[in-house]
């Protein structure tokens, strides 16, 4: 199958660069089009957030106040951090708030850990099965990193904001909010109602653009370098350079690997820690 | 890079799971955690009345054991006054004893003593009329000279 046709360089990033979308991988035509949908995406991040929450769920059926399992205390020390850190950053109800921050750590870091597994083992699955399903293999599309997709961490991002407009009217009030867009952040003067009403506009924006991208160009980063590390070890051809590439590839991977694993837990900390900010502002009246 | 219906669906997802946390994550571990910090306030709390209660039994048996001394020096000495008493009243009685063995011995002593003089005076008496029987033999007739003899034999 490959030996009819082994695809070069721009080839094999492009085919592990498209999702398998609705329209079956061709090329969307618009920036925007709300008819169209990545499976892929949506597969791997329902699957891992099920996977997820009911991990943690089956810890806290099985949780007991007496001596924990390693299990047990392994999930009550990731609860514990995310009690304490929402504690010291939100200021009110938080049986909501701690939950989601929770929720948020766990499916990102297990969204971010498909880096980890290798770049073509899945795709290559998905091929074979599409190919026994007799569809054409070169055309099964696969990537199996959801936060590598900006659709899944901007619909995250704008989960967050969401969440940010309803507490900012629980708190303050449908009036209170709306008083407070026109008159934070220069002052309360007409004359000022516009440029209060652009800056907290722009900020929303910002805020979950940041948010979102932050994650997004991190991981679809990762994820073009392990493509890159690949290449080289696909660059055996029984020659010297070759070879060299091929170790080089080997010595490159585990080290961006061993690397990622630290990036993974990094970007689920700091969008969780984002999302407890962006909330705790959302509490604190101007 | 494209923007599509993807979006949406994750971020329903993303308020979906977020309730499910809520609702079947979240509360049983804070109850489980929470539970377990009662739990360790009362060991702890416990473990400090412990140690009180400790030290006031070490109090309690240092003053017990002092009492228990002093009452044992006490018998001590009592018994110490009784044996002595028990001692004393022995030897007296002993000594009682011993004077009155020694009066009823002397006292019979001297019975037997006089009634060995009696003997021996009777033995006497008996000799020397036997004595003078022979020297007198013939002359004196006994029958006479019997009140002689009796008058003789009380004088020795």
């Amino acid at each position: 199958m490959a030996a009819e046709h082994a695809p070069n360089a721009t080839e094999y990033i492009v085919h592990h660069l498209t999702h398998l979308n609705s329209l079956g991988g061709a090329k969307q035509s618009g920036l925007v089009d709300l008819s169209v949908i990545h499976i892929d995406t949506l597969f791997w991040s329902i699957s891992l957030g099920l996977f997820g929450v009911l991990l943690l769920a089956w810890a806290a059926q099985k949780a007991t106040s007496g001596v924990p399992s390693r299990f047990q205390a392994a999930v009550e020390i990731l609860v514990e951090m995310v009690e304490s850190q929402s504690k010291s950053i939100v200021h009110g109800d938080r049986s909501f708030i701690a939950p989601v921050a929770l929720t948020v750590f766990v499916w990102i870091f297990f969204m971010n850990a498909m880096d980890l597994l290798p770049l073509d083992v899945l795709p290559n699955i998905w091929s074979w099965m599409f190919g026994m399903a007799g569809h054409d293999p070169h055309h099964a599309f696969m990537r199996t990193v959801p936060t590598a997709d900006l659709n899944a961490t901007l619909g995250m991002s704008m989960g967050v904001l969401m969440l940010c407009i309803f507490y900012s009217i629980k708190i303050k009030g449908l009036g209170g909010w709306i008083h407070e867009l026109f008159t934070a952040p220069f002052g309360n003067h007409p004359l000022l109602y516009p440029f209060n009403f652009a800056m907290q506009m722009i900020e929303f924006v910002a805020k979950t653009l940041s948010h979102g991208m932050r994650l997004y160009g991190n991981m679809y980063a990762g994820e073009l370098i392990f493509m890159l590390i690949a290449l080289m070890g696909a660059a055996w051809a029984g020659t010297a350079s070759g070879a060299l590439l091929w170790i080089g590839g080997v010595f490159a991977g585990t080290v961006w690997s061993i690397f990622h694993i630290l990036i993974i837990t990094l970007q689920a900390f700091i969008f969780m820690m984002l999302t407890l900010v962006y909330i705790g502002q959302a509490h604190e009246t101007h | 890079m494209n923007l599509n219906a993807t979006l949406i669906a994750q971020l329903v997802v993303f308020l979906i799971l977020a309730w499910f946390t809520m609702k079947f994550v979240w509360p049983p571990i804070m109850k489980a955690l929470d539970e377990r910090r009662s739990q360790i306030a009362d060991g702890l709390a416990a473990a400090d009345k412990a140690k009180t209660d400790l030290s006031h039994a070490g109090k309690k048996a240092g003053e017990e054991l002092r009492l228990a001394r002093e009452s044992a020096a006490e018998f001590r000495s009592g018994a110490e006054r009784q044996a002595a008493k028990l001692i004393e009243d022995a030897r007296n009685e002993g000594a009682l004893i011993v004077k009155a063995a020694r009066d009823a011995a002397q006292a019979e002593a001297g019975l037997a003593s006089q009634k060995a003089k009696e003997a021996l005076r009777e033995h006497v008496a008996a000799l020397a009329v036997a004595g003078a029987e022979r020297i007198l033999r013939k002359e004196i007739n006994a029958q006479v000279h019997a009140e002689l003899l009796t008058q003789l034999k009380a004088e020795l």
